[in-house]
């Protein structure tokens, strides 16, 4: 049922790039990985410069987590997304323009400024943002895939979650609960090797991959660094949770690239690790797939790129919000209105028409 | 009416609200077949079957964390602690995720939490508690907490409809103590204060079990005209009314059942001494339970908990100031 590499330093045994994936999903994964990319390293500048508040975390290196498993989601499933998965926002549909917003505090964020610069969801577009305990999310996930089971809906929840907060209790009481109830849940254990500046054998004695089979359900390790077969593997994922089979715990084997946050040198990590790593970087990797198939690479760079410098702009043209605001909306008035759909641009949920 | 108790009431508002909005679901320890542990579900299993009667792992961060997922995409659970002691395991899903969510998203987290709340049976430590004041602490949470039978049922209603999280405090005490009228059909009691008793000589500001201790301990004390305040909702907090009754009696004895430091009393008595220092005549006194866990045995928690006795040697002080 499990299947498992042996460490990150190869790519997953399984080869799981897929035929259900066409040209054009094979470049746009490229795409949201390239902006992801883009987009952080334009923030880490504006920190730089002093115009992101707080602290700036960013999931260099680890795009392809977060691009390919969203990309494998439906509109009406829901997500819990951490900070290191931007992918997934872009992929739901968010605006780089409200990111970088969001990264500066300003008025046109998610929504104006109230939450640290990466802990924002658009509630329109299916996605909760986390909050900084980690992994409460999976909790939030699991009562989301609860339900839509008493409700009888076709749809999934899906949650990333580190190798670090594998060790607080509420992993746990998720992933026991996800299992009991045999809930339409995808956790992706995104293990990129240090919770700040603990490795993970400090972290864990055993691989928690492994525990997913003894609550009853499978766990599947992948590398992370592929955005195919992240795809891949949660498809299959949330067609099991589709089919009533239940949850599944995906372990992304990746890297933090970067340190914790902006402030953090990394000192405590190995450099021939990093240069491992850095050999296996899931950027150069599909764009060497796709430069195998004749697409022009450099273009949809320069694309991207215009793309992030058009949304800066904009982001920087955002007032910062009025202090009149900052005692609003601690209570909800009115009806509650609750996620709405996000975007799903996989051609498998579109099979008869062209992508927009 | 019909006289229920508190726990009926309770059990009742829940059955009416179930019936009429089907969203609605309970999920909690024991909830289902046992009909939970005071028995305020007994027989909703069989009305509205398993799942809207749900029996959960013995995990209160999971019962709160999945219930906040549950309301986010459309649903309004209620969920029990067996013993309101048992939050503090579900503290972080409570006000890190569920208080914060709207503010921060634009998020509406409609989610009540049962909290069996309050000693006085030799419940110890920890099956006695009153954690009313943790919560009123944490921004984005509603804190409500009946004393009678007609308040328990709208205030439950009133809290289930409430686009928010809020966290129901009923207390054990008065489960099967307390009976009153109650009326017929769903409706919802306002998140304000009620004059329990009118008076012009004193007010005693309480909610929860210390309204009747309140009550009990001022109906005769020296034929004095004692106002006794139920707040009923901690937070909102009714401070118009609060102020009203300041301005009427002009001495203020504040009774909570909880460890007397930072509890909500202590936020009132703040308040009363910031915005109507000049109607008072006196100190604004306090009755509390001091800071000591809730002792097991019989004589050392009558120690504890705030009496009858306790309340009218404050007031006749005061009284005499």
């Amino acid at each position: 049922m499990a299947t498992h590499v042996a460490d990150g330093s190869e790519r997953a045994n399984i080869r799981l790039v897929p035929n259900s994936l066409d040209l054009e999903d094979r470049v746009r994964l490229l795409r949201f990985m390239l902006l992801m990319r883009g987009v952080e390293d334009r923030a880490m500048h504006l920190y730089r410069q002093g115009k992101v508040p707080g602290s700036f975390y960013d999931g260099y290196g680890q795009e392809a987590v977060s691009a390919g498993a969203a990309y494998a989601l439906g509109p009406a499933d829901r997500l819990c997304v951490l900070h290191r998965d931007l992918a997934a926002h872009l992929v739901r549909g968010a605006s780089v323009a409200r990111i970088l917003g969001q990264y500066m505090g300003r008025s046109g964020g998610f929504p104006a400024g109230r939450d640290a610069n990466v802990h924002f969801g658009d509630r329109e577009l299916g996605c909760v943002g986390m909050v900084s305990m980690l992994p409460d999310m999976m909790l939030v996930a699991t009562g989301m895939a609860m339900a839509f089971k008493l409700r009888d809906e076709a749809r999934c929840a899906l949650t990333w979650v580190g190798d670090g907060a594998t060790s607080r209790g509420d992993f746990h009481e998720a992933l026991n609960w996800a299992g009991v109830q045999r809930l339409p849940v995808v956790f992706v254990l995104e293990n990129n090797q240090y919770a700040y500046s603990t490795p993970t054998e400090r972290q864990f004695a055993v691989d928690p991959v492994q525990r997913a089979t003894t609550y009853g359900f499978p766990g599947i390790t992948v590398d992370g660094n592929d955005p195919e077969a992240m795809f891949e593997v949660t498809r299959r994922a949330r067609e099991r949770a589709l089919a009533g089979d239940g949850p599944t715990l995906i372990e992304a084997l990746t890297m933090r690239m970067h340190g914790h946050a902006a402030h953090d040198d990394m000192r405590y990590v190995p450099p021939e690790l990093l240069a491992k790593w850095r050999e296996r970087d899931p950027i150069a990797l599909q764009e060497g797939r796709l430069t195998d198939e004749g697409v022009d690479v450099a273009a949809l760079r320069a694309e991207v790129t215009r793309e992030i410098e058009a949304a800066t702009e904009q982001a920087l043209a955002m007032p910062m919000p009025d202090p009149a605001t900052a005692r609003q909306g601690v209570f909800a008035v009115g009806e509650a209105q609750p996620l709405g759909d996000g975007r799903a641009p996989w051609s498998g949920f579109h099979p008869e028409a062209p992508h927009a | 009416m019909p006289e229920l108790t508190y726990l009926q009431a309770i059990s009742e508002g829940l059955r009416e609200e179930m019936r009429c909005d089907e969203r609605v679901f309970v999920m909690g320890e024991d909830v289902g077949e046992f009909g939970g542990a005071f028995k305020v579900t007994d027989g909703m299993l069989q009305e509205f079957g398993e799942r809207r009667v749900m029996d959960t792992p013995l995990a209160e961060s999971a019962i709160i964390g999945a219930a906040v997922g549950a309301a986010v995409v459309g649903l309004r659970p209620v969920c029990e602690m067996q013993f309101a002691d048992f939050v503090a395991c579900g503290f972080d899903q409570l006000v890190n995720v569920a208080g914060k969510m709207h503010y921060r998203q634009g998020l509406a987290v409609p989610l009540t939490v049962r909290l069996p709340s309050g000693g006085g049976f030799s419940g110890g430590p920890f099956h006695s508690q009153n954690p009313e004041a943790w919560f009123m602490h944490a921004p984005g949470l509603k804190v409500l907490a009946p004393s009678t039978a007609e308040d328990a049922k709208g205030l439950l209603i009133a809290a289930i409809r409430d686009p928010n999280p809020v966290c129901f405090f009923e207390h054990k005490h008065l489960y099967r103590r307390i009976k009153g009228e109650v009326p017929a059909g769903a409706y919802e009691t306002p998140m304000t204060a009620r004059v329990a008793r009118p008076g012009t000589d004193l007010v005693v500001i309480a909610y929860g079990a210390m309204v009747w201790t309140a009550l009990e301990a001022t109906e005769d004390l020296d034929g004095a005209s004692i106002e006794v305040l139920d707040l009923r909702s901690l937070v909102p907090l009714d401070t118009a009314a609060i102020l009203d009754s300041v301005a009427r009696c002009s001495k203020v004895v504040v009774v909570d059942e909880a460890n007397a430091t930072c509890a909500a009393g202590a936020q009132v008595a703040a308040f009363i001494a910031q915005h109507a220092f000049e109607h008072l005549d006196g100190p604004v006194m306090r009755v509390g339970t001091p800071d000591v866990p809730i002792a097991f045995s019989p004589p050392l928690e009558r120690a504890l908990l705030p009496q009858v006795s306790d309340i009218a040697e404050v007031c006749r002080e005061l009284l005499a100031y």
